[in-house]
């Protein structure tokens, strides 16, 4: 295949899935060769998963254009229904690669699900009015499921909102959902083969979704939404396209990331992680989903490089954060950094011109 | 003349901290000294000091939220693993353990990073984490990994039911819920009793739902039964206004200080005067910056530490923590300097080397720590089951003129 | 008579929130940007009451009027930095750099102050509280006092943005930034001045929150930064009278669910209740419809 007639956002495809391949065969020669600290090895899937994240959260953001403040939401509904049906399977004769598949699978569609009930306020409510919307919905889950117990007994399933003693389990009754201790002795299943797998379908879908004809519906309704509506695009189809989509990566993001510890509780989930999330997709550049694969892998790993910084850690990744949201977005500082390339441009006249990163808009 | 007691109050305590403080503080001058000069409060914390370290250092790390809404517990776990450390090293003559300590953010995800870099590190024991979701998350990890785990203040019983490498030093929830509700049962403390919880913490659900189930054993009657959560703690009038309404004449806090100073607040305020009664998370409620703790009058709590006790050893300690931080150290603090001491003991009798692998270490510590029985600060006689559970006696102590007194 | 009690609570605590949301709304309605490090110069604010008043035993009053100064040069100089280069840029970016700033202060606080928490003195101790139907109904001078406060600075603000030169100039750059800039408005002096108000605000309802609920640690402003936040779309942003009316609703609803339904739901409960209200009235209570032409 003959590179050049390739046109622009297929080249920009293969090197995304090219960074992504290249880093999981490069991640596997290192730990063949026992090169990889296990540091880094612990937050292999945790990085997947919030790549998956952010993937998922720039549909909402970057394509359909419209802020989500509670992205973590779903990662949370996601994360508790796989693990739920990971536990209560993993006990059985079930066999384990079709459980956790199902696993993965419930966590998509419950997380689906809610991203339907959610997208309803979208198609009457817009901007900043949304963002709310979305932070409620998050705050909503994360208390409900602080609150929420679960149990399960020969009689069946129990649910209560107080406290476990109203269970009422009988006493081969087994405690499913613990209020705020969340799922304790999940048994480990997540791999970084797994999370990488999950990468690749989530941003296939993803890019295949916006390069479609629906995606381009999408994005118009992003670019204007009253002038999509007078060509006949039917918005409410489209929008909750976009939501319903993002929830369901989210969900399996959830459900990859809790599988990977012991523990699950539902105050992991909140609005900090929604925010955390969002950073990562503002960072990377909205609408570019390779930048959104790098901002998570890189700010990620950075809070733990700046381990050695002891007391100062926090302190400097806000630090770094403004910085960098200061470099990035600023019309200034753009104007500045395209002077800068473009006399290195100059300089490198004759070299095959490199394209530029896309400038969020 | 609420004032005129607190500052009387006040006067009072800077004057005994002023007194302990001239006597002590020598102690810590030569801790820096270290060699032979070796304070006398570290031999006496050491227990039997039997013999000296002379192979290579251990390598010990401890895990706790030093960042974010958590940060006191682990600051105060840090300082005093850190003190315990220096003490131990400077006793010794030359260095027994090498120590780091890792920020988690009240985070599990953190926190098995955090465990992670240690290792990375060359981690061979670990002293924590603090905070009990992260520790379910890393008792996972060092349970596959057979590493040694002894956390100072992650109380649920799931984590030491992890593993059999995993060891607790502070009481299980269980334990608390139930001796609790023994004492106020068994002394007649209250025949109605209301309970305020954090249901989103874990520690404080886990207190709560053994007490429930204790008092209904004992006939106590539960008339209001109310929680708050992380998100809605700083309003708590709603839940004291419920226990005043339903009589409550005791009212159980199984939290920490900070949302109990609320509620004395808050109660002194509506004019509600039942009896108060905490578990060891109350511990520190005395030494609250600008809280008058002419409010704290009568309250109860059942803890294995406190400040201000007589004995010698919690004087040295007290006394060399507050000069080295500037803090009057709580129960995680002495929890954690208790953690650092017991596993010195331990590596003493087990004749533990560094150059053993962090297994072989584990395997030593479970024999040892199974069989062994350990004087600290936070009790005497500590003795450790095969599950990793302590035993050791709360000791139930009332706030009076603003100070603890034994009841 | 406890339902008026609770009632009580739930307007105590609204007060708070419509006073932490006046400022939310001021800076929304003029820079229409999310500043999310709201909560955490209100923390600030109430550290430095705290040591004025608790700690040096300054008046009351002179310690709020030093820590409205720190908190007015505070946000003038974050504004300046942090969120003037970003004008242009799309308010997302804003957005973000807002949280990078709350993170900033929060983590300041923590390792100029420790995370140890401090028990706020109440600013109003001396006053007595108000008893009514003979004991059975207290309210507590904080109450009385954050009520009035809030009134007096909604009246303020409104005669300010309506009357004054300088609301004038604040109004057009809210209405249209491009056209006030043409007209000759300086648009950066006004939204300087905007946060230098929002941030004395700040100032005040630190000192009367942490005088109502008293316990402050570096963490103390974030979730009733996002509580009064939330007041404030509830009331329609941008609103003046639209803040003071959500926050005092949103208290009640708190705690009247608190007391009646469940401890451990309340937020959700809150929550839920927006949504509704989102869902039937997109712009919230009291804020202005907006038609969009193409």
């Amino acid at each position: 295949m003959n590179l050049k007639n390739l046109n622009r956002s297929t080249k920009s495809n293969i090197i995304t899935f090219g960074i992504v391949i290249g880093f999981y065969l490069l991640i596997q020669i290192l730990s063949a060769a026992g090169m990889v600290t296990n540091s880094f090895a612990g937050q292999l899937v945790p990085i997947c998963a919030y790549v998956v994240m952010a993937v998922s959260l720039n549909l909402t953001v970057g394509m359909l254009g419209e802020l989500s403040l509670g992205h973590a939401g779903f990662m949370s509904v996601g994360a508790f229904a796989g693990t739920l049906v990971w536990v209560t399977l993993y006990d059985t004769a079930f066999p384990k690669p079709a459980a956790l598949l199902l696993a993965f699978v419930v966590g998509g569609v419950v997380a689906g699900i809610f991203g339907f009930l959610v997208g309803i306020p979208v198609l009457r409510l817009s901007g900043d009015y949304l963002a709310i919307v979305t932070l409620a919905f998050g705050e909503i889950v994360k208390n409900f499921m602080n609150a929420c117990n679960l149990g399960i007994d020969s009689k069946g399933l129990h649910f209560s909102l107080k406290d476990t003693a109203s269970l009422n389990l009988d006493a081969d009754g087994k405690v499913l959902i613990n209020g705020a201790m969340g799922i304790t002795g999940i048994k480990k299943a997540s791999t970084f083969t797994i999370g990488i797998v999950l990468v690749i379908i989530t941003l296939a879908v993803i890019i295949n979704l916006v390069n479609s004809r629906a995606g381009r519906a999408i994005t118009s309704i992003r670019d204007n939404e009253i002038a999509a509506r007078s060509v006949g695009i039917p918005i409410t189809k489209y929008k909750l396209m976009a939501f319903v989509t993002s929830a369901v990566f989210a969900g399996m993001a959830g459900v990859l990331y809790s599988l990977n510890y012991s523990s699950l509780v539902a105050k992991k989930f909140d609005y900090n992680t929604s925010i955390l999330i969002l950073v990562f997709v503002v960072l990377g550049g909205i609408g570019n989903l390779r930048g959104s694969v790098i901002a998570a892998t890189v700010l990620t790993v950075l809070p733990e490089l700046l381990r050695s910084m002891n007391d100062y850690r926090m302190l400097i990744y806000a630090i770094v954060l403004i910085v960098v949201m200061i470099f990035n977005q600023s019309p200034q500082m753009i104007a500045m950094r395209k002077r800068l390339t473009a006399r290195f441009r100059k300089d490198a006249a004759g070299k095959a011109p490199k394209k530029n990163k896309k400038e969020a808009a | 003349m609420k004032k005129l007691v607190s500052s009387v109050l006040a006067a009072s305590m800077v004057l005994s901290l002023a007194a302990c403080g001239s006597s002590a503080s020598s102690a810590a001058e030569s801790t820096a000294a270290s060699s032979e000069a070796s304070s006398t409060a570290a031999t006496a914390e050491a227990g039997e000091g039997s013999g000296t370290y002379t192979g290579t250092p251990i390598k010990i790390g401890g895990i706790g939220p030093i960042t974010g809404g958590a940060a006191v517990y682990g600051q105060a776990v840090k300082n005093a693993e850190e003190l315990a450390v220096k003490e131990i090293n400077a006793a010794n003559g030359s260095d027994v353990f090498e120590w780091k300590f890792e920020d988690d953010e009240h985070d599990a995800e953190k926190s098995v990073n955090a465990y992670n870099t240690l290792k990375d590190w060359g981690l061979q024991i670990l002293a924590g984490p603090v905070t009990t979701t992260p520790s379910l998350a890393v008792a996972a990890e060092t349970a596959n990994d057979n590493m040694f785990m002894m956390t100072p203040s992650a109380s649920a019983v799931d984590v030491i039911n992890t593993g059999d490498n995993v060891f607790q030093i502070c009481f299980t929830d269980p334990n608390q819920g139930v001796a609790s509700a023994d004492y106020i049962a068994d002394n007649q403390l209250a025949t109605k009793v209301g309970i305020i919880y954090d249901s989103s913490d874990a520690y404080s659900r886990g207190i709560h739902d053994k007490f429930q189930a204790e008092a209904a054993e004992k006939g106590l009657e539960i008339v209001a039964d109310e929680a708050f959560t992380a998100d809605n703690k700083s309003d708590l009038s709603t839940q004291v206004a419920k226990c005043q309404e339903a009589g409550a004449d005791l009212v159980f806090l199984p939290i920490y200080y900070q949302e109990a100073s609320q509620i004395l607040i808050v109660a002194n305020k509506t004019g509600y005067t039942p009896t108060f009664f905490g578990c060891d998370g109350m511990d520190g409620i005395l030494a609250i910056e600008g809280f008058d703790t002419s409010l704290a009058e009568g309250l109860m709590l059942l803890t294995p530490f406190a400040a201000d006790a007589q004995d010698e050893k919690t004087q040295a300690f007290v006394t060399a923590y507050v000069d080295a931080y500037g803090d009057t150290p709580n129960q995680f603090a002495a929890d954690a300097y208790d953690v650092i001491y017991a596993i010195y003991e331990a590596v003493l009798a087990g004749n533990i080397n560094g150059d053993m692998d962090a297994s072989e270490i584990c395997e030593v510590l479970k024999t040892q720590f199974t069989s062994m029985s350990f004087d600290g600060l936070t009790g005497e006689g500590m003795t450790w089951d095969a599950s990793g559970a302590v035993s050791k006696s709360p000791k139930a102590v009332v706030i009076k003129d603003g100070a603890y007194a034994a009841m | 008579m406890q339902f008026f009690s609770y009632l009580i609570n739930g307007i105590s605590l609204g007060s708070v929130y419509a006073l932490i949301a006046l400022g939310y709304t001021m800076v929304y309605g003029i820079a229409k940007m999310l500043n999310f490090a709201h909560g955490d110069v209100i923390m600030i604010g109430s550290y430095v009451v705290f040591f004025a008043f608790g700690s040096a035993g300054l008046n009351p009053v002179l310690a709020i009027v030093l820590s409205m100064i720190v908190c007015t040069v505070l946000g003038v100089v974050v504004e300046r930095v942090a969120y003037r280069p970003l004008r242009e840029a799309p308010s997302l970016a804003v957005l973000i750099t807002a949280i990078g700033v709350s993170y900033l202060l929060q983590q300041v606080a923590q390792l100029s102050w420790s995370s140890n928490p401090k028990s706020f003195t109440s600013v109003v101790s001396g006053m007595q509280p108000v008893s009514l139907f003979g004991g059975q109904l207290t309210i507590s001078a904080e109450t009385i006092v954050t009520i009035i406060a809030c009134v007096v600075i909604m009246i303020v603000l409104m005669w300010f943005v309506n009357y004054t030169p300088a609301g004038h100039a604040m109004l057009a750059v809210s209405e249209d930034r491009g056209a006030a800039q043409l007209m000759g408005v300086n648009v950066n002096g006004t939204i300087s001045l905007t946060f230098a108000i929002g941030s004395a605000l700040a100032a005040v309802a630190g000192a009367l929150l942490c005088s109502s609920y008293p316990t402050l640690q570096p963490t103390t402003g974030a979730m009733p930064g996002i509580k009064a936040f939330v007041a404030a779309v509830f009331g329609g942003i941008g609103s003046i009278p639209g803040a003071f009316v959500g926050g005092i609703l949103l208290g009640i609803i708190e705690n009247l669910s608190k007391a009646y339904i469940s401890t451990q739901l309340s937020d959700a409960i809150v929550f839920l209740v927006l949504v509704v209200v989102l869902i039937v009235k997109p712009t919230g209570l009291l804020g202005k419809k907006v038609n969009v032409k193409v």
